[in-house]
């Protein structure tokens, strides 16, 4: 039970602190990567300083789609695979508010594969972090659509045999304007991708490798230096009219990210992909709006109504 | 027998017009090919009769090839209340041989077949009908002129049929500038030609062919307001405008898609927005975000798509989220039949979800019904926080009628969503009273932020696995259900007190229903009709007036099933364990005819007379007195 000054509100204006955000204690397995993802996000709205009643978080069903559980924001515990459609409404709905979208590999490249790629497409104003641990974890161990070929699970005894998806390949063909690739296991990465991911006008991705120590223990080692793995990071074009500028990675160029994303396993880290020009789908409504009021010279919702009633007369 | 082409008396002055032959109300069928534009005869008649003091109804098929192919538009235009589209046509309009073959068998004996000279052969010595030959195409083709060929045979038709009715030419030819004046100048004065010639035809060929409708009774016509014509996806779209819904999200789907093409285009103008989406499931579930931020909204399908939102409707149910969703039914299963008419979309509607998901499923009776049931879904869904479905129909969602306009003035409801701060008391899901979400945007003074949620969860939406909680909980959802059902106003009711049989209908069986009681006691049956637009929760008290009478009749259009029941009968006997509640059903893709019915009931009395009906052999009220 908690105590009655536990729940007492923060004083007005107080800044948002993770003891703030704190919810229920996560439900997930000891040593799960989630953990440091959930603390990075804390992190990271202690940095945005959003007003606090503005901040969604929001998931789909799976072990990482508890997450809003574990965040004192508004949010909300859909159905399997469609939290995307929905945060479309949260974002479309209450243009002010600031939307993150929690899930993992299967909620977000399996059955919900479809709304991925419609979303990026919309460029639906949201940050979207996917957790993937290449494996469904909630329900013990079957093969996920980012598991590699020859991963031994459940559904597959003699090993995986279907070409698993390319998350960042995906992201970018589908038209996502922001796509970034982090590591559960770095902390201060995650919070700078997922600030960048925040801060972006559009529909902002970051998958986040987060191992899943009860099915896939080590699945990501190869990227982890302490179990003798490489991290490389992506190194951004500075435009600093430098000779080595000219090998650095330019963000805005897809073909050159396409080629990131077709790195041998691990690959690098960072921002893959970023399209500052594109509008979104809330500015371009917003327009229709505009427009629409302009032809009815903002009339009210009653004479517009009724104007079109005395046509149908 | 109308002899056509009776030669003009010269220089007569006296034979300008016979006297017209008076008529309460006429059922004109015009079949031809979707793209003659033999809908917009329709449309223009309905508008004229909403101008004038005819009610009327119209009944339209078109077949689910997009061009091309047989098209029918069946209008029912009379004196005061026109109940159903008429059970078969006193008036056949054919432009085709096929089209003449198709249809002669709706035309009642003593009936008036106008078919197009230039295309059909009618059986010869074929004296049940009066067979007028008109030369539609070279008509049309001589009064245009120019490129258009046969384009505006549908504006001849009207014009001929103006005049054959003596309709208000004037008023219909202010309605078809009012129709083309957006374009130029030639359409409008090539529709004009061609209405004027077929105007002119009757009147130099045909004068013996001349009715009027009867009078109206000023003293019932005068409603005071003025008329408004649409169909019934149209009155349904604005009707959600005036229940202050601005957004929405849907997916194209026969015969839904009117409905989203509508509010896509209208919601802007009310600030709003309408999100055509990648499939089914992201309509409901944007739909679902829209009211997550406090801004009630509209989903809708027709029946496939209805099934792959029910997933997301159960969550709704058990996050207890408000939705409005619309479903056009069609013929079913499966893709089905389309573009045909059916109730079969019930059980689904109401049990569609897995788990136990109490909500609220409406039925529009007819067209005008459609704007003010979508007024009380919105209601019903917002207050109850729940998840509210209409069930219409093809056969109200294409259909026109004209109806008094609505006193907006006094039913529009303010859409702004209510983010004002919740105090310390505040709970997402308290089990004593119905749940008020904060909606994302608003400040929790307790400082802890509510998580809607589909698991079981406690008052303040925690996951739960407490066997207590979940006993609560699925309570609380069951009884605001309830609550409502204790709430509704009895079911409109009438005809006797007590007696024989009391017909009961839902949806937009209204009419059918409503004129086959008028027959059933016409044959001396102690008779009642009883209409349901509240179909789930129903209404309280039924089983007091189900007593009362001997049988109780359900017509519904949906198979009778494994046991001999539609969909509804089997809920009423379920609720009511009545025995005596029985079902008239059929499965043809058509609206009821009045006769059908009126059978139907026979049989179940085992009535003689009601069991041949004498509806379907009645003579066309435009046969020769």
């Amino acid at each position: 039970m908690t105590s009655a000054l536990a729940t007492l509100p923060p004083p007005a204006g107080a800044p948002l602190t993770k003891k703030i955000l704190t919810a229920d204690h996560p439900t997930w397995c000891p040593g799960c990567g989630d953990f440091a993802v959930l603390h990075a996000f804390y992190r990271t709205l202690e940095k945005l300083q959003y007003p606090h009643e503005k901040i969604v978080t929001f998931a789909g069903i799976g072990c990482s789609s508890r997450f809003p559980y574990f965040v004192n924001t508004h949010g909300g515990h859909y159905i399997h695979g469609r939290a995307l459609p929905f945060a479309t409404g949260i974002s479309l709905g209450g243009d002010d508010l600031h939307v993150f979208v929690f899930g993992g590999d299967g909620d977000g490249f399996s059955i919900g594969g479809n709304h991925l790629v419609h979303t990026a497409r919309k460029n639906v104003r949201l940050t979207y972090v996917i957790m993937d641990n290449s494996v469904y974890g909630l329900t013990k161990k079957q093969t996920s659509p980012t598991s590699p070929i020859g991963f031994k699970t459940k559904t597959d005894p003699t090993g995986a045999i279907d070409q698993p998806i390319n998350p960042m390949r995906t992201l970018i063909n589908s038209g996502a304007t922001f796509v970034a690739r982090s590591h559960a296991t770095q902390v201060n990465h995650m919070v700078e991708m997922m600030l960048r991911a925040a801060k972006h006008d559009g529909f902002s991705v970051v998958e986040i490798l987060s191992e899943c120590v009860e099915f896939y223990e080590g699945a990501f080692d190869a990227s982890i230096p302490r179990k003798g793995g490489t991290w490389t990071l992506i190194d951004e074009k500075k435009n600093d009219g430098t000779p080595e500028d000219t090998l650095r990675h330019d963000t805005a160029d897809d073909i050159a990210a396409f080629k990131l994303a077709q790195q041998a396993w691990p690959g690098s880290f960072g921002v893959f992909y970023e399209n500052k020009n594109r509008k979104t789908k809330n500015a371009l409504e917003a327009e229709l709006v505009v427009k629409a009021k302009e032809r009815t010279k903002n009339a009210s919702d009653l004479a517009v109504l009724q104007a079109t009633f005395s046509k149908m007369r | 027998m109308v002899s056509p082409n009776t030669p003009e008396t010269p220089g007569g002055t006296a034979s300008l017009a016979a006297a017209p032959q008076s008529i309460h109300d006429v059922v004109i069928r015009l079949a031809g090919n979707s793209q003659d534009g033999i809908q917009s005869i329709g449309g223009f008649l309905a508008r004229l009769a909403g101008r004038s003091d005819q009610d009327i109804m119209t009944y339209m098929t078109i077949p689910s090839t997009i061009s091309g192919g047989p098209s029918i538009f069946q209008v029912r235009m009379g004196t005061g209340e026109v109940l159903s589209a008429g059970d078969r046509a006193d008036m056949l309009v054919v432009f085709y041989q096929h089209s003449y073959e198709a249809h002669i068998g709706s035309l009642r004996p003593g009936g008036v077949l106008i078919y197009d000279a230039d295309h059909v052969k009618p059986t010869e010595g074929d004296n049940r009908f009066t067979q007028v030959a008109v030369p539609i195409t070279t008509g049309t083709v001589e009064a245009v002129g120019g490129t258009s060929k046969d384009k505006g045979k549908n504006i001849y038709v009207l014009g001929l049929i103006a005049r054959i009715f003596d309709l208000d030419g004037q008023k219909l030819g202010a309605l078809i500038k009012e129709r083309f004046g957006g374009k130029n100048e030639d359409v409008v004065r090539n529709a004009m030609l061609a209405f004027d010639a077929g105007y002119a035809w009757p009147q130099n060929n045909l004068r013996d062919l001349f009715f009027r409708f009867e009078a109206v009774d000023r003293a019932i016509a005068a409603t005071g307001r003025p008329q408004v014509t649409m169909d019934g996806n149209m009155a349904l779209a604005y009707g959600l405008i005036a229940a202050g819904v601005r957004h929405g999200a849907g997916y194209p789907i026969t015969p839904w898609s009117s409905i989203m093409e509508t509010l896509r285009a209208e919601f802007p103008k009310y600030g709003g927005l309408f999100v055509q989406c990648e499939d089914e499931i992201a309509a409901v579930s944007t739909a679902l975000g829209f009211a997550f931020t406090g801004r009630l909204a509209v989903t809708g399908s027709a029946g496939p798509g209805l099934s792959l939102k029910m997933e997301a409707l159960g969550w709704a149910v058990m996050a207890e989220m408000p939705i409005v969703v619309v479903n056009v039914q069609r013929g079913g299963p499966s893709t089905g039949m389309p573009t045909n008419v059916e109730q079969s979309d019930l059980l689904q509607a109401i049990y569609g979800s897995h788990g136990d998901t109490p909500r609220v499923v409406l039925a529009p009776r007819n067209v005008e019904d459609c704007f003010y049931i979508a007024i009380e879904a919105a209601r019903i869904a917002r207050e109850y926080s729940t998840p509210v479905l209409i069930l219409t129909d093809m056969g109200l969602a294409s259909r026109i009628e004209a109806f008094d306009e609505p006193d907006l003035s006094k039913l529009m409801v303010d859409p702004s969503p209510d983010l004002s701060d919740r105090g310390v008391d505040f709970k997402p899901y308290p089990l004593d009273r119905i749940t008020r979400h904060a909606p994302a945007g608003s400040k929790v003074g307790t400082g802890k932020y509510p998580t809607v949620t589909g698991l079981e969860h406690d008052e303040l939406g925690h996951p739960t696995g407490s066997p207590k909680l979940h006993v609560q909980m699925t309570a609380k959802r069951r009884n605001k259900i309830k609550a409502l059902g204790a709430s509704l106003p009895a079911p409109e009711c009438v005809g006797d007190e007590e007696g024989d049989v009391l017909l009961v209908t839902w949806g937009s069986n209204w009419g059918p229903g409503r004129e086959a009681l008028t027959q059933v006691r016409a044959a001396q049956v102690k008779a009642a009709h009883m209409h349901l637009r509240h179909v789930h929760p129903l209404p309280n008290g039924l089983e007091e007036t189900f007593k009362r009478f001997r049988k109780i009749v359900v017509a519904e259009l949906n198979d009778e099933g494994l046991y001999g029941f539609g969909q509804f009968t089997m809920l009423l006997r379920a609720r009511y364990a009545n025995p005596d509640i029985v079902s008239v059903t059929k499965t043809d893709g058509l609206t009821f005819k009045i006769s059908e019915i009126v059978a139907g009931i026979g049989r179940h009395l085992g009535s003689d007379v009601l069991a041949a009906s004498g509806a379907a052999n009645q003579n066309s009220a435009l046969a020769k007195k």
